[in-house]
């Protein structure tokens, strides 16, 4: 376990945290404010690749295309709250969970009739294809690094949206009090159909940089919102530093677990055990934590402040 | 209550014998169908139905100057929805024979939901180890291979070119296991490590750099359905594509090319049947299908198109009728008909014993990448589990 693997791995949960996150974001704003657990959260994901991989054909361009899938994914988040979201706030989790499953089987036979069952083939503009050297003898994939950036950033700006901009202002008081922030003339439906679009829109950059590494096919969404579900129970419900923080946690646990953990089993147990153990360890590692949370700190690592 | 059912019975005697000369020919054949249609495994389902449907068309919807109707079930990749398809045909659609299956798992329930209603099962994908063993059955048959047939193909061919220093990787549930069973058992070179990741993972990432610090000479994988076009993509994105040859089984063909084109290139794969392959029946059905549906048909769909003929030749054999079981199944032993394998020919415990070839991702003149034969690697392969099949023929 020398120190170039180890420093590629930790890029590697790196990436992976901060796809978690851009999808966290988004479902975990949409709870705290809006008190609506959304379900087909991950098919806006998948929303978000396949209008891409449309877009990028259509006009031949992939910046223009991603832009043109974002705003795509965007209008679509507004409708669907427009439409079928907007009557269920005062409705109970459970219809919710009904309704959002509903969508979520219905998003997925639209995508399969519209482009049919097959994975897609995406591919990315040469200059995205390469590699980088970033410490010297370790070779790291261009893509996957723009990846970490644009999370990074896109982090950034959220954390300055919502901490310091009236917007912001309005999304926190939204979630703390609702009734009041209404009474203060504020238009609350207006509010909450912009903050969904943009939870929408964080979820179909989360599902457009997914396309080219991942397979672009009906029902994509839903493999990733298990573990966005968990990294929301982790970092806390409602909170955008949680889903950070959680996000972050849970992508470097499952990628060096998935690395490390069965020859670092071989050293205390015999190798055969490891190679039994190791697998199905790695792979339960995630929920194990989100156990270990959960019973030390219920409401999460870092709850929003809300009444 | 006496009185109706006695009249009920009399009706039927007199129904009986008022029919008894058409007696041997059916008025219509059924046919159930199961596969998955839904989720992102139901590309697959597309594949086998595409091509019952097209057998349907070149017998022109007759078996055995008889009209025949297909009924088809969605497994949803689960067997509880399996086993409440397969006896919703048996009971509710009254069908004749039901075919079909994807996974083992699926398979392993219907079976014996088929054979206890006293019908024949045609299996034209699934080829879990049991049914070829212990568990076989006169009323079970498939047109596929056993599960370990084709990696056992891929051991002997590594094998055979002295390959050293594999790394493998699969799946770590119970085909996973049994693809590296089968791999090891023709396959004795050096192994650097075997890696089992978690069913239905979409990232590689940390596999795929674990690999390329070990250096091995080669990689050896089973990823099926979407894992597998996410693995090689990624491996492909690794530009290990150049650097260590990956060798795979179940990761790549027709269903999953349109998805990888480019990334694929030189990926080696082991299979009973691949589009190329030179024979009178798999070049038809090839043809007609591109005509037909405008893509290249993939196993699946050629083993599903098998399995459609095989019933045809034994309704021919039994004079338009499905109804004796027991002649069904002598008929069936037979297999009179013109199979996509070429020459036909069952084990003892009706899994077909067949070659295995050598196919290789290539681009094609037309610019399309698609799988071509290298070379045969099994001549008349028989599965592993034959001999634990106590079956009388």
């Amino acid at each position: 376990m020398n120190f170039i693997l180890l420093f590629e791995q930790a890029l590697n949960g790196l990436q992976f945290g901060v796809m978690l996150f851009l999808m966290a974001a988004g479902l975990t704003l949409v709870f705290g404010i809006m008190n609506l657990v959304n379900l087909a959260h991950g098919s806006l994901y998948m929303v978000g690749a396949y209008l891409t991989v449309a877009a990028v054909q259509w006009t031949g361009s992939y910046p223009l295309g991603v832009l043109l899938g974002l705003l795509g994914t965007l209008v679509v988040g507004m409708l669907v709250e427009v439409v079928a979201l907007r009557t269920l706030y005062e409705r109970d989790h459970l219809d919710q969970v009904l309704a959002t499953f509903g969508l979520m089987l219905f998003f997925n036979e639209l995508i399969a009739i519209l482009w049919g069952r097959a994975a897609l083939y995406t591919s990315l503009p040469a200059y995205l294809q390469g590699f980088i050297e970033i410490i010297p003898g370790s070779i790291y994939p261009v893509y996957r690094a723009l990846v970490i950036g644009v999370g990074l950033v896109v982090g950034a700006v959220l954390w300055y949206v919502v901490a310091k901009t009236r917007l912001g202002m309005l999304i926190r008081a939204g979630a703390s009090n609702r009734t009041m922030v209404a009474a203060l003339g504020i238009n609350i439906r207006m509010l909450y159909t912009v903050v969904f679009g943009f939870g929408a829109a964080l979820a179909g950059l989360a599902g457009l940089m997914a396309g080219p590494i991942y397979a672009v096919q009906p029902g994509m969404g839903e493999l990733i919102l298990i573990q966005v579900l968990v990294v929301i129970v982790i970092g806390g419900i409602g909170s955008v530093r949680g889903a950070l923080v959680g996000a972050l946690i849970v992508g470097m646990v499952d990628t060096l677990g998935r690395a490390f953990l069965k020859p670092l089993l071989a050293h205390f147990i015999s190798p055969p055990a490891a190679e039994a153990a190791g697998p199905a360890l790695a792979s339960m590692l995630i929920y194990l934590l989100m156990a270990v949370v959960l019973a030390v700190r219920p409401a999460g690592l870092f709850p929003a402040k809300s009444s | 209550m006496r009185t109706p059912i006695r009249m009920l019975a009399a009706a039927a005697a007199a129904a009986s014998l008022a029919f008894a000369p058409l007696a041997s020919a059916q008025q219509k054949i059924k046919i159930g169908f199961i596969t998955t249609l839904t989720g992102p495994a139901g590309i697959i389902g597309k594949h086998m139905k595409d091509s019952v449907e097209l057998a349907m068309d070149q017998l022109g919807n007759k078996m055995g100057g008889v009209p025949v109707e297909v009924v088809f079930g969605d497994d949803q990749f689960k067997p509880d929805v399996g086993v409440q398809v397969a006896e919703e045909m048996l009971k509710k659609q009254q069908v004749d024979i039901v075919s079909g299956i994807i996974w083992s798992h699926v398979m392993m329930a219907v079976v014996p939901v088929v054979t206890g209603a006293g019908k024949v099962m045609v299996g034209t994908n699934a080829g879990a180890s049991p049914l070829a063993g212990k568990a076989c059955h006169p009323q079970y048959f498939s047109t596929s291979w056993n599960n370990d047939q084709t990696p056992e193909a891929m051991g002997k061919f590594m094998q055979e070119q002295g390959i050293n220093d594999v790394y493998v990787l699969a799946p770590n549930y119970q085909a996973g296991k049994d693809m590296v069973a089968g791999f090891k058992r023709y396959y004795k070179g050096r192994i650097v490590d075997e890696v089992f990741t978690t069913p239905g993972q979409q990232d590689y990432q940390a596999e795929i750099t674990q690999l390329r610090s070990k250096s091995p000479k080669a990689a050896f994988v089973f990823y099926p359905g979407g894992m597998g076009v996410q693995f090689v993509r990624q491996y492909f994105q690794a530009g290990l594509r150049e650097r260590i040859p990956l060798y795979s089984v179940f990761t790549v063909d027709e269903t999953t090319l349109p998805a990888l084109k480019e990334s694929a290139i030189g990926q080696w794969e082991t299979k009973f049947w691949s589009p190329d392959l030179k024979v009178p029946a798999s070049e038809k059905y090839v043809a007609y299908f591109r005509k037909k549906y405008g893509y290249t048909p993939s196993f699946y769909g050629a083993q599903s198109y098998d399995g459609m003929m095989l019933i045809d030749s034994a309704v021919r054999m039994n004079k338009g009728s499905l109804k004796d079981t027991k002649a069904v199944v002598m008929a069936m032993r037979k297999a009179n008909y013109e199979s996509i394998r070429g020459p036909f020919k069952w084990n003892v415990n009706q899994h077909p014993i067949e070659d295995f070839y050598l196919l290789r991702a290539e681009k094609r003149p037309n610019g399309e990448v698609e799988m071509r034969i290298q070379r045969k690697v099994f001549e008349k392969h028989k599965d592993a589990y034959y001999q634990d099949c106590k079956m009388p023929w």
